[in-house]
């Protein structure tokens, strides 16, 4: 069969902020034939949506095409006008943006976003289209297939739009469809329906796609073909259960090998059941109080208790809106709770941060999701460890320069990074400077946010090992609060799940895989599995939640 | 030249200024040279009646021409240069520097001291200009001090609602907050924390504001409500010399041409700063 | 229209009439706190003192200053805008005409500046980078960089002195022909358009490039829609709230510098009735006039925020 598209010796480059040119795609062959799904997989920067808007001769600003030929259907999308190139996209080449919340048009209609495409290439008349597109909704099992087009974007929730960008994309019955990380800002639990309801619309409408994914678990539900990337590169290409079985490349098993449960054997410690590090009973936290009825317009956290004993590690997990970052603000006193208990280390605590002593505020430390946000950009290392030292422990000159050293050393950082600016490390070692400067206060409890949420999947690994060698060097206690079940289950030996705002099942390190409440055997059910036959296995008919 | 500045990259890059920018800096340092040198470079004593004729062509006597009575108009504008940029100067700083730290400390503290704050700085900034200065003027005259004062007051709100709109932004960062769970002082969290990360932008706000500032004190002065005679800044000898306007004699237009060259030098040299410096939404 | 946009736009009306208070208190302070007694300067250091007491008890001088700027106010509210010092004529009538002419000289300029700012605005976001983009861009920095008086010396220089199309400064009250009354307004107009329009087309170009900046945009060219389509259809809807609170704020700095053109071609405005008023002192002239202003750029500013509020489609 004729290949639909073929990419020979692609390159893209980019212009950076001080004008240099960069190579961002590097010398890429790509095929793909009609009706095949081929996935790119691969980390941030790793060019797999930059290839794939090249088939719609498409860069982002300070992009161009440098060299090479992007051949679909038999015409180069490199050597065309941009008016050629406007008659092809959308009519032959379709797009699914990885968040459709951003790519709907706020100031219009959904039926008329989605139909716009048949009216910019003459494909139909209006009213067929809406015909067709009542279809689609209803193919893609979105709810009111009929009425849901006269609402606008932000009426409707982000899994059902992103089923309505996908509706947008297959009207024109195009030949190529591109899926850009469709699937990554939403929930485990909406991400199965949105997928499910992608291979559905896909295998009635027999067109070829290309799926860019960061995550292989989600690309094996639904592609034929694997091409794994890596700075602009592709390291990797083969059938899906070939790439899954029989890696060769060592980054696709690094890969893979993120996926298997790197769960250490957990030696517990002794611990005095009648005195918890911390002691959380019956909080509650939200916001918009009112001081008239004493109530809260949102109760974020509603009534939640748990325990955490020294040297012991607790994970919180939930979807997201569960409350669980609320929940670790409360702890912290970012947030001050409304009412229960707070008790750390056999005294209780105030509800805000400012309330609490010099020395409690020491011992109980937070380390947030994005580094990013976390450390100063415009400060070096050397002040962003140097001051809590200063501060805590009034450390000054030599004495603050060797601790900067150890706490470097500690977390598996050269020390020669001290000079260094946040902006010019990498994702990796920001986090473990945020982690650093949470050692330096040498506190007995750290609460970490999502800490590996914003890391590629093979840096998550060696964060976690790192962790779990500090608290044997330190005797820390750890609280996690994530929504990745794997990471959590790797390393703690108790888990609260959160629903709404409860803390709605507790598991212990025995039972961690049997869960018994029903939101938690579906949360755990949702977390997708390399197995290509996984969400096909999954049963139809899964149990709706009600609050 | 080369500016050096945070940057995200692994190297930090040094960014190029583009010509026209240059050309920028060059015309601000000329006119800051002839402001601060004054009397040295005037060839003639500013008060004198040098030329017999009045309205003078540029000549090799009088290279800028005379003025209205037959005084020297290059003596004129080289002291007119130090009472707009001295003036223009001394409020920038005063209005920035009020306006920046009320900001950030607005941002920072949030609450009632944020609102009542923005709520009467906004109530400020909603009387025009230079209705303001026509107010003040009337009311208390127009000295020197007075003036410097009246436009500090009037281009502090603008100062402190753009400080305050980068500091918030600044302030919601998790990097302030764990500043504030570790117990530090409002003076270290402004000081350390947030004014390094908007100083760019805060010192291309002030170059800004500095042209507003010159913009409304030549029109005041050209409305006699400036700069009172026999002193007179660039718009002072504008307005003196309005009767030549008919027959375009240089000395009403070259005090034109002086205020545009700095203005709009320091417009050009702002607009092409690099991107990053300037991180200023128009 | 829902409960939501409701409880919006009394809010945005309630900030206003706060705003609108403290001007008023800011103007009566920086008014009534003059050095120097109102009744020694009315009636010259000469006086008596027994005339001077007279006088200030005629004019309620010697009451407390809250409750004479509760009077004021109140007065002000009736329409009473008090009389003038300098010519014993009650200020409401000094105000009425000019302002008349005021607006006359506003509307024209509005007529012309709005929709030229609109058109090069666009286009100009639209053609970014281009040479007729940087030309644009050019003369608007140029614009925004002068005082308004060299803008108008400069209308004066190339229409009356070179080109001899215009009178000079001298304004002929003949506007009964249309050639008169297009002769009498060119100068102003001319001038006050080139200030008002380079603040519009610089707003305007900024928030349309924002707009088409903006992830929906791409979509819509990966659809295959043209340029035209991309900046009709999806940018301008987009950014009609930025746009009106750029129109509205540009033409509130007319307010400012009409205060120059009238000065500089002897118009006969409110601006020019304000000046005048400086130089002689006339304190309720001077408060009216204030008052006037700040009221017409609330107006404008509010009506801005309206738009910006009724154009969210969030809000729908």
């Amino acid at each position: 069969m004729a290949n639909l598209v073929e990419i020979r010796g692609l390159k893209v480059e980019a212009k950076t902020d001080a004008n240099r040119r960069i190579e961002i795609v590097k010398d890429v062959d790509l095929d793909l034939v009609p009706g095949e799904i081929v996935a790119l997989i691969g980390e941030s920067g790793s060019g797999k949506t930059t290839i794939a808007l090249t088939l719609m001769g498409h860069t982002r600003t300070g992009c161009s095409i440098s060299a090479g030929s992007v051949m679909v259907d038999g015409q180069d999308v490199v050597q065309m006008s941009e008016q050629q190139r406007s008659r092809l996209r959308g009519a032959v080449v379709s797009y699914v943006p990885q968040s459709a919340a951003l790519a709907f048009n706020p100031a219009k209609a959904i039926m008329d976003q989605v139909i716009e495409v048949t009216q910019i290439h003459g494909i139909m008349p209006a009213e067929e289209a809406r015909q067709r597109a009542i279809e689609l909704f209803r193919a893609l099992s979105l709810p009111n297939p009929e009425t849901i087009g006269e609402r606008y974007p932000h009426q409707v929730s982000g899994g059902q739009l992103q089923r309505l960008a996908a509706a947008m994309a297959l009207i024109a019955n195009p030949k190529i469809v591109i899926f850009d990380e469709p699937t990554t800002a939403l929930d485990v639990t909406t991400q199965i329906e949105v997928l499910r309801a992608f291979k559905d619309v896909m295998r009635r409408a027999g067109a070829a796609a290309i799926y860019v994914s960061h995550d292989l678990a989600v690309v094996a539900q639904l592609a034929d073909r694997i091409a794994v990337l890596r700075n602009g590169e592709v390291q990797e290409m083969g059938q899906t259960v070939q790439i899954l079985e029989q890696a060769r490349h060592p980054y696709t098993r690094e890969l893979i090998a993120a996926f298997e449960p790197h769960r250490a054997p957990v030696v517990l410690n002794e611990i005095d059941e009648r005195r918890p590090l911390l002691d959380v009973e019956n909080v509650v936290a939200g916001y918009g109080w009112s001081k008239i009825d004493s109530s809260l317009l949102v109760k974020a956290v509603d009534n939640v208790s748990l325990q955490l004993y020294e040297g012991r590690n607790l994970g919180i997990v939930g979807e997201s809106g569960c409350g669980k970052s609320t929940l670790a603000c409360a702890i912290s006193g970012i947030l001050p709770a409304v009412s229960g208990h707070i008790i750390f280390d056999g005294r209780e605590l105030g509800p805000g941060y400012k309330e609490r002593t010099a020395q409690q505020k020491r011992e109980m430390q937070i380390v947030f999701q994005y580094a990013d946000a976390a450390l100063n950009p415009a400060r070096s290392i050397d002040d962003i460890l140097g001051r809590p030292l200063a501060f805590y422990h009034g450390l000054t000159g030599e004495a603050q320069s060797k601790r900067i050293n150890a706490l470097l050393d500690m977390v598996r950082l050269p020390t020669s990074l001290r000079g260094r600016r946040p902006g010019e490390l990498s994702g990796g070692q920001k986090q473990r400077v945020n982690f650093a400067r949470a050692l330096a206060a040498e506190p007995k409890l750290i609460i970490c946010d999502e800490v590996t949420s914003a890391l590629d999947t093979v840096v998550v690994a060696a964060i976690i090992d790192l962790l779990r060698e500090l608290q044997q060097e330190l005797s820390l206690s750890y609280i996690f609060i994530s929504h990745d079940l794997s990471m959590v289950q790797a390393i703690c030996d108790k888990i609260v799940v959160m629903y709404q705002g409860k803390a709605v099942e507790e598991l212990a390190v025995e039972n961690m895989t049997q869960p018994q409440h029903p939101y938690t055997q579906l949360l755990f059910s949702s977390v997708p599995k390399l197995d290509p036959n996984w969400l096909d296995s999954l049963a139809r008919e899964r149990p709706i939640l009600t609050a | 030249m080369t500016v050096e500045t945070s940057s995200t990259t692994r190297r930090r890059p040094r960014y190029q200024i583009k010509v026209v920018g240059m050309l920028g800096l060059a015309i601000i340092v000329f006119w800051l040279i002839v402001a601060a040198l004054g009397p040295h470079l005037a060839p003639y004593p500013i008060g004198d009646i040098v030329d017999q004729d009045y309205f003078g062509p540029m000549s090799r006597d009088f290279w800028l021409g005379s003025d209205y009575l037959g005084r020297d108009m290059l003596s004129r504008i080289v002291y007119g240069a130090r009472y707009t940029l001295g003036i223009s100067l001394a409020a920038v700083t005063m209005a920035c520097t009020c306006g920046v730290v009320l900001g950030m400390s607005a941002a920072v503290a949030g609450g009632w001291f944020d609102s009542v704050l923005s709520r009467f700085l906004d109530a400020m900034s909603s009387i025009p200009s230079k209705l303001f200065a026509l107010v003040v003027v009337s009311a208390v005259g127009s000295s020197i001090p007075v003036l410097i004062f009246m436009l500090a007051v009037i281009y502090t709100p603008g100062s402190y609602r753009f400080a305050r709109a980068l500091a918030v932004n600044i302030a919601a960062m998790d990097y302030i907050t764990i500043a504030r769970l570790r117990g530090e002082k409002m003076f270290h969290i402004i000081t350390a924390e947030v004014l390094p990360n908007i100083i760019g932008p805060v010192l291309t706000d002030l170059g800004l504001r500095f042209v507003f500032i010159v913009l409304l004190l030549s029109g005041m002065s050209f409305l006699g409500l400036g700069v009172q005679p026999p002193a007179a800044d660039w718009g002072g000898l504008v307005r003196e010399n309005i009767d030549g306007l008919p027959f375009a004699a240089p000395a009403v237009i070259l005090p034109s041409i002086a205020i545009a060259t700095l203005t709009i030098a320091v417009n050009l040299f702002i607009d092409n700063l690099p991107v990053k410096i300037r991180d200023r939404s128009e | 229209m829902n409960k939501h946009i409701l409880f919006l736009i009394t809010n945005r009306i309630i900030i206003s009439l706060i705003t609108l208070l403290i001007i008023a208190v800011i103007v009566f302070v920086a008014t009534t706190l003059l050095p120097g007694d109102t009744a020694t300067i009315l009636l010259g250091q000469s006086a008596t003192p027994e005339a001077i007491e007279g006088l200030r008890k005629a004019m309620h001088l010697d009451e407390p200053a809250f409750t004479r700027f509760i009077s004021w106010i109140l007065a002000f509210l009736h329409g009473d805008l008090g009389i003038s010092y300098s010519n014993n004529m009650p200020v409401a009538d000094m105000v009425g005409r000019r302002l008349l002419n005021s607006l006359k000289l506003a509307s024209v300029t509005t007529a012309f500046a709005v929709p030229l700012s609109l058109f090069l605005g666009v286009t100009t976001a639209v053609m970014r980078g281009s040479l007729y983009d940087r030309a644009v861009t050019i003369f608007t920095i140029g614009v925004i960089s002068i005082p308004e008086f060299i803008v108008a010396t400069t209308a004066v220089l190339i229409f009356a002195v070179y080109l001899k199309w215009l009178p000079a400064l001298s304004l002929t009250a003949d506007i009964d022909t249309l050639a008169g009354l297009l002769r009498a307004y060119a100068m102003p107009v001319i001038t006050l358009t080139c200030v008002v329009s380079a603040q519009m087309i610089r707003m305007t170009r900024a928030a349309v490039i924002d707009a088409l900046a903006s992830p929906y945009v791409e979509m819509a060219l990966l659809k295959g829609a043209s340029r035209k389509r991309l900046v009709l259809s999806h940018a301008l809807p987009n950014s009609l709230g930025p746009i009106a609170n750029a129109m509205a704020l540009s033409l509130s700095y007319l307010l400012g510098g009409v205060i120059i053109v009238e000065t500089i071609f002897n118009y006969p405005g409110i601006a020019k009735l304000m000046v005048d008023a400086v130089t002689t002192r006339d304190l309720p002239l001077i408060q009216s006039c204030a008052m006037i202003f700040c009221l017409a750029y609330l107006l404008l500013v509010t009506i801005a925020d309206l738009i910006a509020i009724l154009s969210n489609p969030r809000l729908r």
